[in-house]
């Protein structure tokens, strides 16, 4: 196994975590985690519940002050570069019986380009219409939300980070809850994003999956178990490591 | 101007503010805060009612917005903490601070007209009393000036931040991400909804200012789909329920602000029963459609099964269900041409009803 990577590096890195550690409260969350993700890769984002996954997330987007260490996003702190990237939040993060429907929720992903006081006209909703037909849900535009399927409302939400056009996405557990043929679609969309030149970061819960859908893993366990290519690092050794014992999962990974 | 017209109007300004910013608490699940924000704003109403003789009413409702903000900042730093919950930071913040406001009025406030009594109910009625005088010039109401501007105030947050209320509400991480404070946002709110408190306290009162924010938004809330025609519905309820609520009171000769916000439970109530898509009447038509349509489908195919030929008792035993039922779903059936009874207690499968039953099995909905 080869641990020095053979690629050069790139001027900026998408998204590179330098040294952080983050707490809460006297807990830390995340120990001294450093990596570094190349462009145009799809990365999945692994660990046990409370291996601090998503507080890396938060960390990224600057939601999170770390103890220690920094993140930056090609090259800038994120709030400097907000414009470049794309972000999916767990879909149960948010009301889904809030009075609006689904075109009007990928227009939220034009806001950060109007900025303050702007309002969205013609072109944000022709643009956000481009976006739902991308995911296969031009005819729901008008549907409440709260009258889409899980599946159908995950793909709004990769709509609108669609028509944020952003370089990098970070996805938070986009497979959650939704059924064979959506995970398929959503995979599709992802793969998609990368081919248009895009880096891809996917907090991700299924294990098994993981050969098959992604490039890299990260594997988080508060520290960093491990960071590389998928057929290099996501070993039995290094997941077990992480999950702790025995798991079954990677009877066919090695 | 007619001292009706003046308090139907007065009524109108307060009810206008309330809705609009009503309907973003709603829609936050911050209604208690809202309820919160107009008792912790006692101490600043105090502190106004002692400047308010030299500094106008523009700067005392500024003053005054100021103890909603701190409200909503100190309910924040102790759910922060992580030791308390919210509901109990809101519980703590404004009992404390409401507790400040009657040692206010109780120390040096006793000797003057301001007491509890009117800081919690209001009294609409003498609005047409209070002139605002500025050297020897009648400017009209006082009322109209604070409420025109309180008004005034919500209407423009709630245009210009439209877009920035509807993201930070929906979804605040995304808000966050793209760098449209979610934060700014909510103090922006809390300091409107602060400032609209205080202006309206003299006309409602503290306690039934809530009804005016809290109770338009929710009805709206069960009519309509879209954030736009909610705020809108909500204003058009305050309003409604401003006006009627003066000329109940008028005709009844009982409190005017107590008659406005019984209407406007009064149009809650209603919705709740009567909305088309969310109201409990259609729900429960919906419901009992379906029990009938689904107990139908379900006595064809087992007749389907038994042969097509079975007698009331059989089916009765066979599909486990009372007597009541079977004999209702029977009827239905029959009404619609898709069994027959050949003879007493007998009970086949028309054409059209085996149709129905060996056809693809309709999802139930």
């Amino acid at each position: 196994m080869r641990l020095v990577k053979t690629e050069a590096p790139p001027a900026a890195s998408p998204l590179e975590v330098s040294g952080v550690t983050a707490a809460y409260g006297s807990e830390p969350v995340l120990w001294d985690v450093s990596f570094r993700v190349p462009e145009g890769q799809l990365v999945a984002v692994v660990g046990p519940n409370g291996a601090g996954k998503t507080t890396l997330l938060k960390v990224v987007m600057g939601l999170m002050e770390p103890a220690a260490g920094r993140a930056t996003v090609f090259g800038k702190p994120f709030s400097k570069a907000r414009q470049l990237v794309g972000y999916v939040p767990q879909r149960g993060s948010v009301d889904w019986d809030f009075p609006t429907d689904a075109l009007d929720v990928v227009q939220m992903g034009l806001y950060g380009k109007l900025g303050w006081f702007r309002r969205p006209g013609r072109r944000e909703r022709e643009k956000a219409m481009e976006c739902l037909e991308k995911v296969g849900m031009a005819e729901f535009a008008g549907r409440q939300i709260s009258q889409l399927s899980g599946g159908q409302q995950q793909r709004i939400f990769l709509a609108r980070a669609l028509a944020q056009e952003a370089r990098l996405y970070l996805t938070d557990e986009p497979f959650a809850g939704v059924d064979y043929k959506t995970e398929q679609a959503i995979v599709e969309l992802l793969r998609d994003l990368k081919a248009a030149g895009g880096t891809v970061v996917v907090v991700h819960h299924d294990l098994a999956t993981v050969p098959d859908y992604f490039d890299r893993v990260v594997i988080l366990n508060r520290r960093l178990v491990a960071e590389g290519p998928v057929e290099e690092v996501f070993t039995r050794e290094n997941v077990s490591d992480a999950y702790g014992g025995a798991v079954s999962y990677l009877a066919g990974a090695e | 101007m007619s001292p009706d017209l003046i308090v139907v109007v007065t009524a109108v300004l307060v009810a206008v503010p309330c809705a609009l910013l009503g309907t973003f608490l709603v829609l936050r699940q911050m209604s208690m805060m809202g309820d919160a924000i107009s008792h912790a704003v006692l101490p600043g109403i105090v502190v106004a009612f002692f400047l308010s003789e030299s500094l106008g009413p523009i700067t005392s409702l500024l003053g005054a917005g100021a103890f909603g903000l701190l409200t909503a900042a100190l309910v924040e730093a102790l759910k922060n903490t992580g030791r308390v919950k919210e509901d109990a930071s809101i519980g703590i913040v404004f009992t404390a601070l409401f507790a400040l406001g009657v040692f206010l009025i109780s120390r040096f406030a006793s000797d003057v007209h301001l007491d509890l009594q009117h800081v919690l109910y209001g009294e609409i009625a003498f609005s047409p009393l209070n002139a605002l005088i500025v050297g020897s010039v009648n400017l009209g109401p006082r009322s109209f000036w604070t409420m025109g501007i309180v008004t005034a105030m919500a209407l423009v947050v709630v245009l210009l931040l439209y877009k920035e209320l509807k993201i930070a509400t929906f979804d605040a991480g995304l808000a966050a991400a793209v760098g449209l404070s979610p934060a700014l946002v909510h103090y922006l709110l809390m300091g409107a909804v602060s400032v609209t408190t205080v202006g309206a306290f003299d006309s409602v009162g503290a306690v039934l200012v809530v009804a005016f924010l809290i109770a338009p938004p929710a009805t709206a809330y069960l009519l309509t789909d879209k954030l736009a025609r909610m705020l809108a519905l909500s204003t058009l309820l305050g309003v409604a329920s401003a006006v009627l609520g003066y000329y109940l009171a008028a005709s009844m000769d009982v409190a005017i602000a107590g008659m406005m916000a019984v209407v406007a439970g009064g149009f809650f109530s209603l919705a709740l029963l009567l909305s088309p898509s969310r109201g409990l009447v259609a729900n429960s038509l919906r419901h009992r459609r379906n029990r009938r349509s689904f107990s139908r489908k379900l006595l064809l195919a087992r007749l389907e099964a038994l042969g097509n030929r079975t007698t009331e008792a059989e089916l009765c035993e066979n599909l486990g269900w009372e007597a009541g039922r079977v004999s209702r779903a029977l009827a239905d059936a029959l009404r619609g041409g898709l069994v027959l009874k050949p003879a007493a207690g007998e009970v086949t499968l028309t054409r059209k009803g085996r149709e129905a039953a060996t056809g693809p099995q309709a999802p139930v909905r």
